[in-house]
């Protein structure tokens, strides 16, 4: 096919070139990230804000009435964590949105770039990263606040589960990102996204609470498969195999939500690949 | 017959906008057949909505034509974009620039793009910067670059990689003169060594001055192709224009007309409303030019103006589609909804 090219350089393997992309459109996050932190500022502060409100609006809950008699504060903490990542990663297609609506999409979709996932995991890497400072910010809040800590092996679930929901909300945001219009219509997607699915969740009250279709709906929540190995490593548990909810259709332990998120990053990544490749006309 | 080795082959190209319903949408290109000589500069002219951007667009790999065949370097653009990708440099007609990142970034994350290896990338920057006259100003933030400034980065950026071809939309649109020539002399450049570059504009004297090839492109279809030169020289005859006054009317227009319409070595004459009713004149040669003043000063008719010229590219233009090329662009502008194409081509 490529026979008669004379000039360009046998190809490096797929895995220098696409790291060379990956990490070059990384930086460029990053610089933007460092030149304009008022994303970053806001992004640590809202989180601390709704631990600090949300714990106290319900500081004065009967003792006993959530599941193993832990604090509210101390429940909150693992919801807080999550949504804060899930709505990072969900609003991940923005820039890629304005990217197109300038053109500066263009510079890389004419580029011979060895693979448009590249796109997917620079967004992927920039904001796993920038959730693990909000989240390390949120977790020192939550100690200070008496809400307790997780210790190091919750340390590093929070970093796994965090990289598995970041991975498959971002890839589900880009991929709306190249699918969608423009972005009024991103934003409103993001918009009805957003909250509904924290209240459908365990994030802020536990199942128990819930009526049994809500509760249904929380049970097949993703953000709820991210929260419980988190809410459970905060309780001081850290089998992996001990069960962290007990769900309409069966128990649940750290491993299978793990492998949910896992299944869910990869689906979605599979699902949008092909969005990534289409011509925008 | 002579074969020229051709670079860019476009075959019968189709492309429609505005979906399937046919009462709305907008053919861009109709049947579009193109050959560019490797090596040259080659250019597209045509009024505003002809479908050069389309073109081009086309050859990047950033738009899928309805039907037809494209072929750069040998290779098949629709089958392997990625090989297309490699062989060729775009430089948009709207600077798209990350106005947070300084010009010498944007360059380095553009060389990491097409897998420049860091020494080999930061050597080529730095010659271009040194060829583009960048030197003051690439490590401030791109934000505060002026339109030239932005253009010449992104001709830097569509150069890193050292295309073989470089496409270039409209490339100085809006420029001051100093930008201008300074980009015509990397184009001039460019060919020199051996580039193909194909650049598409709806300035008559940037494609007369630069290119060795032209396609004339109208409505989606190319009308004339061939070098200015020779499409110049096959029109024939020297172009007159004629004002007895400086501001004459219809009457006096058409009795002038009809005066030297019958005068020997005339070939045409027509009355030129937009211009104060002066007349344009299509002539053999030299020597018809005394004979005409001799016929007005027998009837008695002043003479405020006379100019004669060789044939132009607009008179080319004019030859092949019935209309001035600021005509066209006057009717064009009229008819155009700029929102949706560029939400076309986003």
């Amino acid at each position: 096919m490529t026979t008669t090219i004379s000039g360009p350089q046998p190809e490096a393997s797929a895995f220098a070139e696409i790291s060379q992309e990956t990490l070059a459109l990384t930086r460029r996050l990053f610089v933007q990230l460092q030149r304009r932190p008022s994303t970053l500022v806001a992004g640590v502060l809202q989180p601390l804000i709704w631990l600090v409100l949300f714990g106290a609006l319900f500081a004065k809950a009967p003792a006993g009435l959530l599941p193993g008699g832990i604090s509210y504060g101390r429940f909150l903490g693992a919801g807080v964590i999550v949504f804060t990542a899930f709505s990072a990663a969900l609003n991940a297609g923005l820039p890629l949105m304005f990217d197109r609506e300038f053109g500066f999409l263009n510079r890389l979709l004419v580029a011979p770039l060895r693979s448009r996932s590249s796109i997917v995991f620079a967004s992927v890497l920039y904001i796993t990263t920038l959730s693990l400072v909000q989240s390390l910010a949120i977790m020192v809040t939550a100690a200070l606040l008496g809400y307790g800590w997780p210790g190091g092996a919750g340390l590093l679930l929070v970093l796994v589960t965090l990289l598995l929901l970041v991975f498959a909300v971002t890839a589900l945001s880009l991929g709306l990102a190249f699918a969608l219009p423009g972005h009024i219509e991103l934003i409103a997607v993001i918009f009805v996204a957003n909250l509904p699915l924290l209240f459908a969740s365990t994030a802020l009250a536990p199942l128990s609470f819930m009526p049994s279709w809500l509760g249904w709906l929380a049970a097949l929540n993703p953000l709820t498969f991210a929260i419980e190995p988190i809410r459970a490593a905060y309780a001081g548990q850290v089998s992996l195999t001990a069960v962290v909810l007990e769900a309409p259709y069966g128990q649940l332990n750290s491993v299978t939500c793990l492998g949910v998120l896992a299944l869910l990053a990869a689906g979605l990544f599979l699902l949008i690949r092909p969005l990534l490749d289409r011509k925008l006309t | 017959m002579e074969r020229f080795e051709s670079v860019i082959e476009l075959l019968q190209l189709c492309k429609r906008y505005g979906g399937k319903k046919s009462a709305t949408a907008v053919v861009a290109l109709d049947n579009l057949s193109l050959q560019v000589p490797a090596g040259s500069l080659y250019g597209l002219l045509g009024p505003n909505g002809a479908g050069k951007t389309t073109v081009l667009r086309i050859l990047c790999t950033l738009l899928a034509p309805d039907s037809g065949r494209v072929r750069i370097g040998g290779v098949d653009a629709l089958a392997d974009p990625r090989a297309v990708r490699r062989l060729l440099g775009y430089v948009a007609q709207e600077v798209a620039i990350d106005k947070i990142l300084t010009g010498r970034e944007l360059l380095q994350l553009q060389g990491d793009l097409y897998h420049l290896a860091p020494a080999a990338r930061n050597r080529r920057i730095d010659e271009l910067i040194e060829l583009l006259g960048m030197s003051d100003w690439i490590d401030r933030r791109c934000g505060s670059y002026s339109g030239g400034m932005r253009r010449r980065l992104d001709l830097a950026a569509g150069l890193l990689h050292s295309p073989q071809v470089l496409v270039l939309d409209e490339p100085t649109v809006g420029l001051d003169i100093e930008s201008r020539a300074a980009i015509w002399s990397v184009l001039r450049h460019l060919r020199d060594d051996g580039t193909t570059v194909l650049l598409s504009s709806h300035y008559l004297e940037e494609v007369d001055a630069l290119a060795d090839h032209l396609a004339i492109i109208e409505a989606g279809k190319v009308i004339a192709e061939g070098a200015p030169a020779a499409l110049k020289a096959a029109l024939g005859g020297d172009r007159v224009t004629l004002r007895v006054r400086e501001f004459s009317d219809a009457v006096e227009a058409e009795r002038v007309r009809s005066l030297l319409h019958d005068c020997a070595g005339v070939l045409q004459v027509v009355v030129n409303r937009a211009q104060g009713y002066s007349l344009n004149l299509v002539i053999v040669d030299d020597s018809v030019v005394e004979n005409l003043r001799r016929q007005l000063a027998a009837a008695d008719l002043p003479v405020f103006a006379l100019a004669q010229s060789r044939p132009s590219l607009d008179d080319v233009y004019l030859q092949a589609t019935g209309r001035t090329l600021m005509d066209a662009e006057l009717e064009v502008a009229g008819s155009r909804d700029p929102k949706a194409e560029r939400k076309a081509s986003m």
